[in-house]
């Protein structure tokens, strides 16, 4: 580990003491994990302390863990996943924070943080279906006007469920169910742990 | 006196100034954009849904249709993320090769930027000079990888091939005699690396002609000076990222501060803004074309000194080559399970990202050890950048929002997915 991760790690557990769930370190990256209770305060410590000054939200994504590892999943499924970036003192920080109800994802809106999580937040509620409270404008982005559904749900198909076509009799463009058959190709494996280890071969 | 209301516009999805299909629902009062809201996803085409199902290496053609305007740089950020994973390294030739190409591509994301910004603005001779360019640097793309634009030429482990020892050449036709093919021919007998030099030579001329047409031209001037101011405050606050976030005045640039492949061995400046505005946008672009160039030099001449493998020996991820696979059992095994199955990348987490043309282009990967990426998420400069722009435009007026959809370069590819 890097003196710069370490002095991170160290800077993340004196300002933000237990409110860190857990804290790994893995591949140059520092990964924090946050209670949904804790998260808005612990972004707002995250970006004002001047030892740990993440200025910049450069990425939010939701992301659906159901199937992780093709095994049954315990514990809740949905999180939001951000990525911030110091440019004072030039370090990165990955931070989760599972939302807690999986029938109704809901996690507090990080918009009065940083600006720039308007879009990330709203794409989050389109994509996966984490809907954030606080944010005041929460609005499909990139789906279709209309749409249904959140497509980047482990059990939404690659296909989706509608397809659109022109429809000459009705002289417009109608919606349908989808009429291609699901297939894949290349079956999906997770093989034991040291198989793709590639430099244990 | 009749009552007096905002007047609603719809710009866009097919507006030529829209950059593809940027739809935009504008609220003016007058001609002053009071609010303006981007509707975006007429292009989206849920890239990481769909590498979800893919192997890890199917997903790289995927990459370059994200900014197909820059697209060896999101390969770069793609497979720079698997190297990761697995903990690999890359042969120091091709990370040579691939600073060179992603500074190619800079270049070329950058001259398509000054002659459809020249084009939007009404400068309209600039895309000509651009697109002039642009054929000689398309054409490098073309000799390594086959393809001009969608190359697919970097993969996990190294690039696809060794640079080609000779150029393709303009053939004579019925319009073109050989007398007048000749001159054209004269830069491309020798081999790709010889084809760059001349044109690394020669490039610095033809970015001042582009500047004495623009730089200190009053009408470009007065489109784009003051126009879209953004302090380095808010460009934090907003997540701006490269020639966004440097026109504010604010020097970060990944290629410096956290080096990835050999950007730490050659040399380079990094200008910045000072006003933050369009104009300043504009003048930083222009330098960094400049400072490409000479990197793009300094790789060509390293790689004349140095050859070696370009790719990984690693046979988990890469492929072994043709003749080694039909004499060897072992490497048929390689072969065999690496085209049906694909390679299998270890349980883990990864961002990488790289400075992509229009800022800070990352990809977050979430493997579970299986032969395809659990979750892949996209971090696009362009979105971040569009996602201001209600901030940016408000109190401007109308045909100030074209200038600034075009300071912004916004490509469709990768803001929609």
């Amino acid at each position: 580990m890097s003196a710069k991760l370490e002095a991170l790690s160290q800077n993340l557990q004196e300002c933000l003491g237990d409110r860190v769930k857990s804290l790994k370190v893995a591949l140059g990256e520092v990964t924090i994990e946050v209670d949904a209770a804790d998260y808005l305060g612990v972004m707002q410590t995250l970006r004002d302390a001047p030892e740990l000054a993440f200025e910049e939200l450069i990425d939010l994504c939701g992301v659906d863990y159901s199937t992780y590892g093709n095994v049954p999943r315990e514990g809740p499924r949905y999180a939001a996943v951000s990525h911030l970036l110091s440019i004072t003192r030039n370090w990165r920080l990955r931070v989760r924070c599972f939302a807690p109800d999986d029938d109704f994802p809901s996690l507090p809106s990080v918009t009065s943080v940083w600006n720039s999580v308007n879009w990330f937040e709203r794409e989050a509620f389109d994509l996966i279906g984490i809907v954030f409270p606080g944010h005041n404008d929460l609005r499909r982005i990139l789906t279709d006007y209309g749409f249904i559904g959140h497509p980047f749900r482990k059990d939404f198909p690659v296909s989706g469920y509608v397809e659109m076509r022109y429809d000459p009799e009705q002289q417009r463009v109608i919606y349908q169910p989808v009429t291609i058959e699901p297939r894949e190709i290349t079956p999906r494996i997770v093989r034991e742990a040291t198989y793709g280890k590639v430099n244990n071969a | 006196m009749p009552e007096l209301r905002n007047f609603t516009l719809n710009f866009g999805p097919q507006h030529p100034a829209a950059h593809g299909v940027l739809r935009m629902v504008l609220e003016l009062d007058g001609e002053v954009v009071m609010r303006a809201d981007p509707h975006i996803g007429l292009l989206h085409r849920a890239t990481e849904k769909l590498a979800e199902s893919k192997t890890w290496i199917q997903s790289v053609p995927y990459m370059d249709r994200l900014d197909y305007m820059s697209m060896m740089c999101n390969e770069h950020a793609y497979c720079m993320a698997i190297e990761r994973l697995l903990e690999i390294e890359v042969p120091v030739r091709a990370q040579y090769i691939r600073v060179m190409f992603d500074e190619i591509t800079r270049i070329l994301n950058h001259l398509l930027w000054v002659g459809c910004h020249g084009l939007d603005v009404g400068a309209m001779t600039m895309v000509l000079y651009a697109f002039r360019e642009r054929e000689d640097l398309v054409d490098a793309y073309e000799a390594v990888s086959g393809a001009r634009m969608h190359a697919a030429y970097y993969r996990p482990g190294g690039v696809y091939r060794d640079l080609p020892d000779r150029m393709s050449q303009y053939q004579e036709s019925k319009w073109k005699s050989a007398a007048q093919i000749k001159p054209f021919n004269e830069a491309r007998s020798g081999s790709l690396l010889d084809f760059l030099d001349d044109f690394a030579a020669r490039f610095p001329k033809l970015l001042d002609e582009y500047e004495t047409l623009l730089t200190d031209n009053r009408i470009w001037k007065q489109r784009l000076v003051d126009v879209g101011i953004v302090t380095p405050e808010r460009a934090l606050q907003r997540g701006f990222t490269g020639p966004m976030l440097r026109g504010s005045g604010i020097a970060w640039d990944l290629r410096k501060k956290q080096p990835y492949e050999v950007y730490d061995r050659v040399d380079f400046d990094i200008p910045i803004g000072k006003t933050g505005d369009s104009y300043d946008r504009y003048l930083v672009r222009m330098e960094e074309m400049r400072q490409s160039n000479r990197i793009v030099k300094q790789c060509v001449d390293w790689l004349r000194q140095n050859p070696g493998p370009v790719m990984s020996d690693n046979h988990k991820v890469a492929p072994p080559d043709r003749e080694a696979m039909k004499s060897n059992m072992e490497e048929l095994i390689h072969h065999f399970k690496l085209c049906t199955e694909g390679m299998h990348v270890p349980e883990g987490e990864v961002y990488s990202a790289v400075e992509h043309p229009k800022g800070e282009f990352g990809i977050y990967v979430i493997s579970d050890g299986a032969n395809k990426p659990y979750r892949l998420k996209i971090r696009a400069p362009g979105y971040v950048h569009l996602s201001a722009m209600d901030e940016m435009v408000r109190g401007h007026m109308l045909a100030d929002v074209v200038t600034i959809i075009g300071s912004q370069d916004v490509v469709f590819g990768e803001i929609d997915r």
